[in-house]
C-alpha cells in the first residue's frame, strides 16, 4: 500500500493523501523546504502574537477602570470635525492593497515575468512602508499630543498603553522587517539568483507578508474596533 | 489540485486574487462601518468578529493558498493554532472570576465611565473659567 502510494505520480487527497504522507519513508510535505519552514515559523509567531492578544483579553478583562474610547482617541480631523478611527482605517486598506499587490507578485513569479514580479514586491515593500510611516504618525501623536504611556494615560485604565505599545510595537517591527525582507528578494530576483532554482522565494515572502496583513485583520478588530 | 503543489508551485488565474482583494475591501469597510456608524453592544461583537473571521479565512485560503495545500500540511498549519482557543477560553473564565472578584470584594467602582479627548483637554479651560468666575 505504502509503496504503491510513494511511487504513484499523483498522491491521494484528502485523508488518505493525509495518511500517505505521514506514512511516506522519505518525506511528509511535499513543498519547498524553504516554504515549509517558513509556515512553521508563521505558527510559532501565531503563538506569540495569539500570547499577546490573550494577555489583552485578560487584562481589559480584568481591570475595573473603564477602558479609553478607542474610536475617539484614534480620530482624526481634515479641518472639519474629527472623523472615528480614520487614521486605523486608511492604514487598514494601505494593508490590503498591499496584500494584493503581494499576492500578483507570486503570481508573475510562477509566470517567470521578472519585470513584473519585482515591480510588485516593490509596490508592496512602497504600502508596508506607508503603514509603517502612519503608524509612527499615530505613535507620536498618541505619546506627545494625548499623553498616552505604558504605564499610564489620562483617559482610562492604565493597561491600555501598555497593550497598545507592545501590540502594534510588534506587529510595525514584523511589517519594517517585512519591508527589508522584500526589498531583500526584488534585488536578489533582479540579480539573477532564482532564474534556474525557480521562483518559489516569491511565494515564501508572500505567504510572511499575507501573515502580517493577517495579524492586522485581528488586532483591528480586537483592540481598535471592541 | 494537489498534484500542482508538487512542483509547478501555487499558480492560479489571476482573477480570483481580484475577486479577494475587492472581497477584502468590501468587508474591511463594512468593519469601518461598524464604528462609524457607532453600532453598539451584541451586535457590534456580533459584526465585528464576523468580518473579521471571514477576512482571515479568505487571506489564510486563498492569499496564501492553504486552500489548495495537501492536508497533511493544512493541518500542521491550522492545528496547533487551534490549541490556543482553549488557551484564550481559560483566560476569558479567569479574566471573569478576578474581575467580579475586584468588584465585589475590593470595592471597585462598577460604574466608572472613561473620559473623551475631548474632555481630557478641554477639562483644564473649563476648569480654569470655573476658577475665575
Amino acid at each position: 500500500m505504502s509503496e504503491a502510494a510513494a511511487t504513484s505520480m499523483a498522491p491521494s487527497d484528502g485523508v488518505t493523501g493525509l495518511v500517505d504522507d505521514w506514512t511516506a519513508d522519505k518525506q511528509t510535505y511535499h513543498v519547498p523546504w524553504g516554504k515549509a519552514m517558513m509556515w512553521i515559523f508563521l505558527v510559532s509567531d501565531t503563538f506569540i502574537f495569539t500570547c499577546f492578544l490573550t494577555g489583552y483579553l485578560n487584562v481589559r478583562m480584568t481591570t475595573t477602570q473603564p477602558w479609553p474610547p478607542q474610536s475617539e482617541i484614534f480620530a482624526l480631523s481634515f479641518g472639519g470635525a474629527p472623523i472615528p478611527l480614520i487614521l486605523i482605517a486608511i492604514m487598514t486598506f494601505v494593508l490590503i492593497t498591499s496584500s494584493g499587490t503581494m499576492a500578483l507578485a507570486v503570481n508573475y513569479g510562477y509566470r517567470r515575468d521578472k519585470f513584473r514580479t519585482i515591480m510588485f514586491i516593490c509596490a508592496t515593500a512602497f504600502f508596508g512602508a506607508t503603514f509603517v510611516g502612519m503608524q509612527v504618525y499615530e505613535w507620536s501623536k498618541l505619546i506627545l499630543e494625548e499623553g498616552v504611556r505604558p504605564w499610564g494615560n489620562p483617559f482610562g485604565a492604565p493597561q491600555f498603553g501598555s497593550v497598545f505599545f507592545m501590540v502594534t510595537g510588534f506587529h510595525g517591527l514584523h511589517v519594517s522587517a517585512g519591508v527589508i525582507y522584500l526589498l531583500w528578494v526584488a534585488r536578489r530576483i533582479w540579480a539573477g539568483h532564482y532564474d534556474k532554482k525557480g521562483f518559489e522565494i516569491v511565494e515564501i515572502a508572500g505567504l510572511y507578508w499575507h501573515f502580517v496583513d493577517l495579524v492586522w485583520v485581528f488586532i483591528f478588530a480586537f483592540f481598535y474596533l471592541l | 489540485m494537489a498534484s500542482s503543489s508538487d512542483t509547478a508551485g501555487q499558480q492560479h488565474p489571476l482573477g480570483i486574487y481580484y475577486q479577494i482583494w475587492i472581497l477584502l475591501f468590501v468587508v474591511s469597510a463594512a468593519s469601518y462601518a461598524v464604528d462609524y456608524f457607532d453600532v453598539q453592544g451584541a451586535m457590534r461583537w456580533t459584526l465585528v468578529i464576523v468580518f473579521m473571521l471571514v477576512k482571515a479565512g479568505f487571506i489564510i485560503a486563498i492569499f496564501m493558498h492553504a486552500f489548495w495545500e495537501r492536508l497533511a500540511l493544512v493541518l500542521t498549519i491550522l492545528g496547533p493554532p487551534g490549541v490556543l482557543l482553549i488557551l484564550i477560553a481559560f483566560m476569558a473564565v479567569e479574566g471573569d472570576y478576578t474581575t467580579e472578584a475586584r468588584f465585589d470584594y475590593m470595592g471597585h467602582d462598577r460604574d466608572a465611565v472613561a473620559l473623551t479627548p475631548a474632555e481630557v483637554h478641554g477639562a483644564g479651560g473649563e476648569h480654569g473659567e470655573e476658577e475665575a468666575h
